[in-house]
């Protein structure tokens, strides 16, 4: 079964053309300037620099773990309680979450200075009792608030939707064993919710580790994120170039490992459990 | 019988919205009895079963075990285990582990446990399947697993909601032995829902006729098929000749412009009754020495034997026959008292006819066949 029809191929062929020109070719760009120097010549001195990056790689997979957990913490329940709705509320809520996507994730972000400023709705909400104002912008806690709120429908999507496709059968069954509603969710619905929570985790993770925008906005640049170093050089010039790409392939390396490890976890529980 | 009660249901009142699904229903279940309920796509059966589960609460009525009323006890509490209509085995757990599930939850120790789970797989003789995956088995095997998994957890009552209706034929008959042998084996109460008259009759000990959400009647298996109480009993259990009749006296009925000697009584003279005749009771004799005369119509050759209707004064009766016919014999019928069957009018009086719409009545039969979710 190895071939693939002719027409299958015509159907592929403007997709498959589209990710050569803008996947492939630009990787391979990237991956000839990690391993050349600015004239051309091969060389593994960028990755000698990279040590230099290790502030910026440790605080990005740390505030990008922290930002995942507490979407996991935050989306799971929600997932749960969203499949116990009627059908049609369960469409409206999902349209909610939805609905903040339909805005680009620059304004969104934009839009959590005017609310966490120093002179910002909180604040001043806050000054109306006398208290503060306190420092709720520019700091690690705003970084993380923002990628919880950026990615978290990209965590609820992929396990409400594993959820929802386990059979109520399979609840009466349990109960009919014995199961009251906290034995049901830990023995039934976590381990069969299992594959969402795992693609959740990767979609959530992927652009939080990636993240430059967020870290710049809310965290006052005063810690680079490694998505802000890679940013930082390209801006600067041509000739960081080479440095950039090799921070960018080091880091695509790192999501590679861990989805790798993440999937495997997901296959093997399925299996083991 | 005089076992005692395990389950009474006393008033049972259950609408989903508009819809009464059942209504006033009543039922007792004796200790270690196999009971049958039994009735077409939408009777409540299953709601019945529903019920005795926990799954389904009454809006009035009582569930009473063992002299408990136990009405809002959640189904965890209870101790009745269920084997459910597609298996619903868990996908993400082996064969080992889902027979193993009640018992983990109720803690048992590990060795208790695997001593359980091999006795229950070799009961259902599923021995050297432990690790097997679900998602490997084939339909008769994960059966054989729902059956195991329920009965680890030793309880009192099993309730199997159409267990055997996506096996096939041979399937489904060694499957219909296997779980007389274990309920007899394991001595535990069986309510068994089924819309299969023939596994019905085969395998219980008492038989609850349902339709539209009330016990139509209640019986030995031989008692249901000879003695029916009304004709949708006698139409839906095996086949039947309903006619109009009158008791002209006891032991005395008249139908079909003939008097016939019979065995009931009780009835009020002259009293309008529906007359029940099975297929197989009545003899075929020439045409002069019948009690009724008749021309036959059609011919179906079913090995053991035929098949054939015969036109009588425009009522089209349905005879099983050794005796070969062909279709335009004039025939006689040659009924013994014994084959006649009296039953008080009822609310299904008139609404089953004669075999003239036959072909129709077979359509209506597989539809129950295939929907048989409720």
């Amino acid at each position: 079964m190895n071939k693939k029809s002719f027409g299958s191929r015509i159907v592929a062929a403007p997709y498959m053309v589209w990710a050569a020109i803008f996947i492939v070719v630009p990787l391979l760009i990237m991956a000839y300037f990690a391993f050349t120097d600015g004239s051309g010549n091969f060389t593994v001195d960028n990755f000698m620099q990279i040590a230099r990056f290790k502030k910026a790689f440790a605080l990005s997979i740390i505030y990008a773990v922290i930002a995942t957990i507490i979407t996991l913490l935050l989306a799971y329940p929600m997932a749960y309680y969203m499949t116990k709705l009627k059908i049609s509320s369960q469409r409206m809520v999902m349209m909610l979450i939805m609905l903040p996507m339909w805005m680009n994730f620059l304004i969104r972000t934009y839009s959590w200075i005017t609310i966490l400023a120093n002179t910002g709705l909180i604040n001043k909400f806050l000054g109306l009792f006398g208290i503060g104002p306190l420092q709720l912008i520019n700091t690690p806690g705003a970084v993380i608030l923002g990628m919880v709120y950026d990615f978290i429908p990209y965590m609820i999507l992929p396990i409400y939707t594993a959820m929802s496709k386990i059979d109520n059968s399979l609840l009466e069954a349990a109960s009919d064993l014995g199961s009251n509603s906290w034995s049901r969710i830990r023995r039934v619905i976590m381990p069969l919710s299992l594959p969402g929570v795992i693609s959740g985790i990767t979609m959530v993770f992927v652009p939080s580790i990636s993240t430059f925008y967020i870290s710049q906005k809310l965290g006052g640049n005063k810690d680079m994120l490694i998505g802000d170093a890679i940013e930082y050089l390209f801006n600067t010039g041509p000739q960081y170039y080479n440095v950039a790409s090799t921070l960018s392939l080091i880091l695509m390396v790192m999501i590679l490992v861990c989805t790798l490890i993440m999937n495997r976890f997901g296959d093997d529980e399925e299996v083991v459990v | 019988m005089t076992k005692q009660n395990i389950i009474e249901l006393k008033d049972i009142f259950v609408s989903f919205g508009e819809e009464k699904v059942l209504d006033g229903l009543n039922l007792d279940i004796k200790d270690k009895e196999f009971i049958t309920l039994l009735g077409p796509s939408g009777c409540g059966k299953t709601t019945t079963l529903r019920i005795i589960a926990g799954f389904l609460d009454a809006d009035a009525g009582e569930v009473v075990f063992e002299d408990k009323n136990i009405n809002g006890v959640p189904s965890y509490k209870r101790q009745v285990n269920t084997i459910f209509q597609r298996y619903a085995l868990f996908p993400h757990l082996n064969v080992y582990e889902n027979v193993a599930f009640g018992l983990r939850v109720k803690k048992l120790k590990e060795k208790e446990i695997k001593e359980i789970v091999t006795e229950m797989l070799h009961l259902v003789n599923l021995d050297g399947f432990e690790k097997r995956s679900i998602s490997t088995l084939s339909g008769g095997q994960q059966q054989r697993v729902a059956i195991a998994r329920a009965i680890a957890n030793k309880p009192k009552v099993l309730l199997l909601d159409e267990p055997l209706a996506a096996l096939d034929l041979k399937l489904r008959k060694d499957m219909q032995k296997e779980l007389r042998r274990i309920q007899r084996q394991l001595g535990i109460t069986f309510v068994f829902v089924t819309h299969d008259q023939e596994e019905a009759l085969t395998m219980s000990d008492r038989v609850v006729v349902m339709n539209k959400g009330k016990i139509q009647q209640i019986g030995t298996p031989q008692d249901i098929y000879n003695e029916p109480e009304n004709a949708f009993v006698a139409d839906f259990i095996g086949e039947s000749n309903i006619l109009d009749g009158i008791m002209r006296d006891d032991f005395v009925a008249e139908f079909s412009g003939h008097v016939f000697d019979c065995l009931d009584k009780g009835f009020d003279k002259n009293e309008n009754v529906d007359v029940v005749v099975r297929p197989e009771d009545v003899d075929i004799v020439p045409a002069d020495k019948g009690m009724l005369k008749g021309t036959v119509t059609s011919v179906d050759f079913l090995g053991v034997h035929y098949e054939i209707i015969v036109d009588i004064g425009g009522f089209k009766w349905m005879i099983q026959t050794t005796d070969e016919c062909f279709v335009g014999d004039n025939v006689g019928l040659f009924i013994e008292p014994d084959a006649i069957h009296i039953m008080k009018k009822s609310e299904y009086s008139g609404l089953y006819g004669d075999y003239s719409t036959y072909s129709e009545e077979m359509e209506h039969l597989s539809d129950i066949t295939e929907d048989d979710d409720e």
